[in-house]
């Protein structure tokens, strides 16, 4: 009969965080900023169809690091828990906060009693009128959730990509602005300056939606060409 | 779908709302419960709707009123929306109903289209309505029928269409122009003698406005324009660049020239 070995629950813990770290470091990194124009979402990701941003509900996004098809299924149940929120109550009552905890509780619950962390980081925006009211919340592979303030770096150089977003972040940026900084940004840790408009993906939930679009959803993908005008406006 | 899916091992996917809900909580789901046998109390009835293609589009537009037997159970009632950016729907019969059906599939579309990425075709769309309808049947039986009526750009054919259901779920498309409700008969006569092929959109949008004007002279569930209340019907054009509803202060103006020249001509019938 096999012995089973005595783990001491620290030792247990600190191997599953160290095991969804490396797995994450990996991963190439997303930035999500919030500027004068709503919250811009950009990510390094050369694929064009396999999106590391998505649209989870009228004002709210969702953007990931990690695992595809770890992340993938959590943004779809997070699309699941918003619409039937939702549609049993009212659209007002589909919050980021409520997602968001709702997050941290099953990242929580895989951490600790799965066979395998979820190697994956997750950032939920909601985009308001004003910006002081925007909420971003970051989510770790073990449950952990911050409320942060103006922007998130997110994915293996996340410390080395924040400081440089620190260094040019301010409220007042605009959105090709934030999207030139969040390049920048997602650059830091190669001998370009920024990286080609091709090889990012980039979103944006538009503040004033309703009025500049008739649209109540303020999720808007942009398209390439849009990415690389942004970018060239620079000069 | 549930199916198609079935031995992968991730089968709570799905791209259906309605099928997540059947799944996960099925009593939000309307029309969902058995209904206890006895006389069913009386509720609103939504009545006329009309649809008609014009180059390029198509467009819907519905009165204001719903009845509940011989009484005006509404005068504001709106039996039109967007489904979603490039689709809008028109619905008749049991409006408390209806309205949740409506609820459910502008929720089954915008679901398809954030978990998928991509929009539904035209065809998926009237299909999964005309599914809609079919599971409202055991309430059809016991007198609460919901009968709808679509209509969308279709962006590969770039062409406005028009889809109209019957009870059990049947999905038929139209030519040219249809109308259901009370009212349809009326409207429907007066939009085979109104519609031209060239309409522009809004001579379409006015005659839209005028078969309506019809179905409510002969039938007393159809709302006429109410300048008194300011009511005018709901309009919705859908073409290239969308869904749009159009503006009160145009359908008043339309409504208002309707009226004038009848009554220049002083007819009676």
């Amino acid at each position: 009969m096999t012995q089973q070995f005595y783990v001491s629950p620290e030792q247990l813990m600190k191997d599953r965080a160290d095991f969804a770290r490396k797995g994450i470091a990996r991963g190439r990194s997303v930035v999500v900023i919030s500027c004068a124009d709503g919250i811009a979402l950009v990510a390094e990701n050369p694929s064009p169809s396999l999106h590391k941003l998505g649209e989870i509900y009228d004002k709210i996004a969702f953007a990931a690091v990690g695992k595809y098809n770890e992340f993938e299924s959590l943004r779809q149940a997070g699309v699941r828990y918003a619409d039937v929120r939702g549609y049993s109550y009212d659209r007002e009552d589909v919050t980021a906060r409520g997602l968001a905890s709702v997050y941290a509780q099953s990242l929580g619950a895989v951490f600790t009693a799965e066979q395998k962390p979820f190697e994956v980081e997750l950032a939920v925006a909601e985009v308001s009128r004003d910006q002081a009211s925007d909420h971003l919340y970051r989510l770790t592979f073990d449950g952990s959730i911050a409320d942060v303030n103006g922007f998130v770096a997110m994915g293996g150089l996340a410390e080395q990509v924040s400081e440089a977003l620190e260094a040019g972040w301010s409220p007042e940026l605009s959105l090709a602005g934030a999207l030139r900084l969040a390049v920048r940004a997602l650059a830091a840790d190669k001998d370009a300056d920024a990286l080609p408009g091709t090889a990012v993906e980039a979103a944006v939930l538009d503040r004033g939606s309703e009025s500049s679009r008739g649209s109540r959803r303020a999720f808007r993908r942009l398209s390439a060409e849009e990415i690389v005008r942004s970018l060239e406006g620079e000069a | 779908m549930q199916e198609l899916t079935a031995g992968f091992p991730a089968t709570e996917a799905t791209s259906s709302f309605t099928e997540y809900l059947q799944r996960s909580r099925p009593e939000l789901l309307p029309g969902s419960q058995l209904l206890p046998a006895g006389q069913l109390p009386q509720a609103p009835h939504a009545t006329t709707i009309v649809a008609l293609t014009y180059p390029g589009g198509v467009l819907m537009a519905g009165d204001r009123r719903a009845t509940m037997g011989n009484v005006i159970a509404s005068r504001h009632i709106e039996k039109v929306f967007a489904a979603d950016s490039y689709s809008v729907l028109g619905i008749a019969g049991t409006a408390g109903l209806a309205i949740d059906i409506t609820k459910l599939f502008q929720v089954e579309l915008e679901h398809y289209e954030k978990i998928e990425g991509t929009l539904l075709s035209l065809d998926g769309k009237a299909n999964r309505l005309g599914a809609m309808i079919r599971s409202n049947l055991p309430m059809a039986m016991q007198g609460m029928a919901v009968v709808p009526l679509f209509a969308g750009f279709d962006q590969v054919a770039q062409l406005g269409r028009l889809f109209s259901y019957d009870v059990t779920g049947g999905r038929y498309e139209e030519q040219e122009h249809h109308s259901v409700g009370s009212g349809s008969v009326f409207a429907r006569g007066a939009l085979k003698k109104l519609w031209r092929p060239n309409l522009s959109e809004s001579e379409a949008v006015s005659v839209a406005v005028e078969a309506l004007y019809d179905a409510a002279d002969d039938d007393s569930a159809t709302g006429g324009p109410d300048p008194v209340r300011q009511l005018w019907p709901v309009v919705y054009t859908v073409n290239s660049a969308g869904a749009r509803r159009v503006p009160d202060r145009e359908l008043a103006a339309i409504a208002g020239r309707i009226a004038s020249s009848r009554t220049i001509e002083g007819r009676e019938a």
